[in-house]
């Protein structure tokens, strides 16, 4: 028995001569918040879909709760409450109605419905719009009808495809709480290619493109893997000509020593190295030699965008 | 067995009151009516017959079924796939099996009370004359069942389609084959290339010369089983289109 929730091993999908998921493993512990990461196009909606039982693999097994999904495909599917991209609900239904159908369907019971109803009219704050048609809804409330009947059945897993597409600022920023709030006792998989996303709510960030699963890791694991060397920025307010530029070269002994032109008057000193990461209080040191005015000093920071966007080109080039 | 039937009627309450949440039942209800009652007294000659009879009243059905049938029946699978909630449904634990029958349902109870509201028909051929209650009780029951080969079949077309519109022409069309199917139009197509089994055959299959019996009050097994097995396998085939063509 595994205390997987979600474990997925060698997926493949392939349509045509198309080939949209190429093996991919993916397992999800509960408590787990996974980012499903990649470009338009690259097999994310495809193996979400293939975890909810949407659509069968090519090859590949699906284990939900420790059940096979291809042998018993509705005892697994009572386990995973699902967020289709869009959010597609009945729009002629009143909010009221379509998650009482969702509920029924999912097999709750007249008590238990009732309160998993008022759990969700407060939890995502639906309760002005209740009685009110969806196809009359913003596509912020459409998204929280989503979420709703996703959540109805308080499922063990998550899967929600692009939750905060179209979504304003806040209701991003709703939303993601949202997430964070429920995710203590579930196994989540959202799908996003926003990235801030990822570094907001996210245990662990999972990389796919063209099918092919590039990188599985913590965020901040990703950082420190993907990028080998971390770069120190100390930004002075003096104006360095080519002499000064040589002295802090020769000064600085790490690897890499790269001096920028600010937007305002003054430069950046960019330090890295392959081998050990810089040490902010030995570089200070020596500018200091230098009489230099330091006006900030830190690492760079590197984002998971960066990332991203390595891991994603390094893939195209091969 | 409880359950599975219980989240069949889920569906079903679902899609039934679907019709009534649009203007489409009303519409539906009203243009059924019109044209029965209308085919009716003026083509049917219900008056200048001078028989206490419904023939006039049903024997329009198969051609009112043609149209009225596909307008019910398209939007079934081709909303579904158009707006994306196939994908909802098919990610619920209900089998497609389950799906595909509360649908059907749903819509073949529809057109039950569309027929029952033709009740006043049948009260004042009564109260004109004296019918044979038995015939005008078979050719409700017929044309109920005649309906409903109608629906399995345009339900099981409108899964080929996201577009209602062309489910709607397809089943038409397919419809209007079947209702000719015992008469040369169709077999003379057939008869030149196909052996005679074929022939024979897809003669059987024409719903007008079953529904023809039916209204002399001839209701005999093989309509029955002829109609049953039609929607059976429409359905079976909806089945099997509903999972090759979801992801489409």
């Amino acid at each position: 028995m595994s205390d997987k929730l979600i474990n997925a091993t060698n997926l493949k999908k392939s349509f045509d001569q198309f080939i949209a998921v190429d093996n991919i493993d993916l397992s999800v512990s509960r408590g787990e918040v996974v980012g499903f990461l990649g470009p338009n196009g690259a097999g994310k909606s495809t193996t979400m879909k293939m975890l909810t039982g949407f659509l069968e693999p090519d090859n590949g097994e699906i284990f939900i709760n420790n059940i096979n999904l291809k042998s018993d495909p509705l005892k697994a599917k009572e386990y995973i409450g699902y967020l289709p991209e869009g959010a597609p609900s009945y729009s002629d239904m009143i909010v009221a109605d379509f998650l009482s159908f969702i509920g029924k369907i999912r097999g709750l019971n007249h008590n238990s419905l009732s309160n998993r109803l008022e759990e969700m009219a407060s939890q995502i704050n639906l309760k002005e719009m209740w009685n009110r048609p969806i196809e009359t809804l913003s596509k912020g409330f459409k998204r929280r009808v989503g979420i709703a009947q996703a959540l109805i059945h308080d499922p063990d897993i998550l899967i929600l495809d692009e939750p905060t597409d179209g979504l304003d600022p806040n209701q991003k920023h709703e939303m993601r709480n949202l997430i964070k709030r429920i995710s203590t006792n579930k196994a989540i998989v959202i799908s996003t290619h926003i990235l801030e996303e990822v570094e907001a709510v996210c245990s662990r960030a999972v990389i796919i493109a063209d099918g092919k699963l590039l990188a599985n890791d913590t965020p901040k694991n990703l950082e420190n893997k993907f990028l080998n060397k971390n770069t120190l920025s100390i930004k002075v307010s003096n104006k360095i000509n080519n002499v000064v530029s040589k002295d802090i070269k020769s000064l600085i002994k790490y690897d890499d020593v790269k001096i920028q032109k600010t937007e305002m008057s003054g430069h950046t000193i960019l330090v890295s190295d392959n081998k050990k990461v810089p040490n902010l209080n030995t570089v200070l040191k020596q500018i200091n030699k230098l009489k230099l005015d330091v006006i900030e000093a830190n690492f760079q920071k590197v984002n998971l965008e960066e990332i991203f966007r390595k891991i994603t080109s390094d893939n195209n080039s091969k | 067995m409880n359950d599975y039937l219980n989240k069949t009627y889920i569906i079903l309450d679902r899609e039934l009151k679907g019709y009534f949440r649009t203007p489409l039942a009303s519409i539906f209800l009203l243009v059924f009516l019109a044209l029965s009652s209308g085919m009716t007294f003026f083509l049917g000659r219900f008056f200048e017959r001078d028989q206490a009879d419904l023939t006039a009243f049903f024997s329009w059905h198969p051609w009112l079924f043609l149209v009225l049938m596909p307008a019910i029946g398209m939007r079934l699978w081709a909303e579904e796939r158009r707006s994306g909630t196939i994908e909802l449904l098919i990610t619920l634990p209900v089998t497609n099996t389950q799906l595909v029958v509360g649908k059907f349902l749903a819509s073949w109870i529809f057109t039950l009370i569309a027929l029952f509201l033709t009740m006043p028909i049948w009260i004042t051929v009564n109260y004109l004359g004296e019918p044979d209650n038995n015939v005008i009780l078979i050719s409700y029951v017929g044309s109920w069942l005649m309906a409903g080969a109608f629906l399995a079949l345009t339900s099981c077309l409108s899964a080929l389609t996201k577009n209602q519109v062309i489910a709607f022409i397809i089943s038409s069309i397919s419809g209007f084959v079947l209702i000719m199917a015992g008469f040369n139009l169709v077999l003379s197509a057939v008869r030149s290339w196909s052996p005679n089994w074929i022939t024979e055959t897809i003669s059987s299959m024409s719903f007008l010369s079953h529904f023809s019996r039916i209204q002399m009050g001839v209701f005999d097994l093989s309509t029955l089983v002829f109609f049953i097995s039609m929607i059976i396998l429409c359905l079976w085939i909806n089945v099997q289109l509903v999972q090759v063509k979801k992801a489409d």
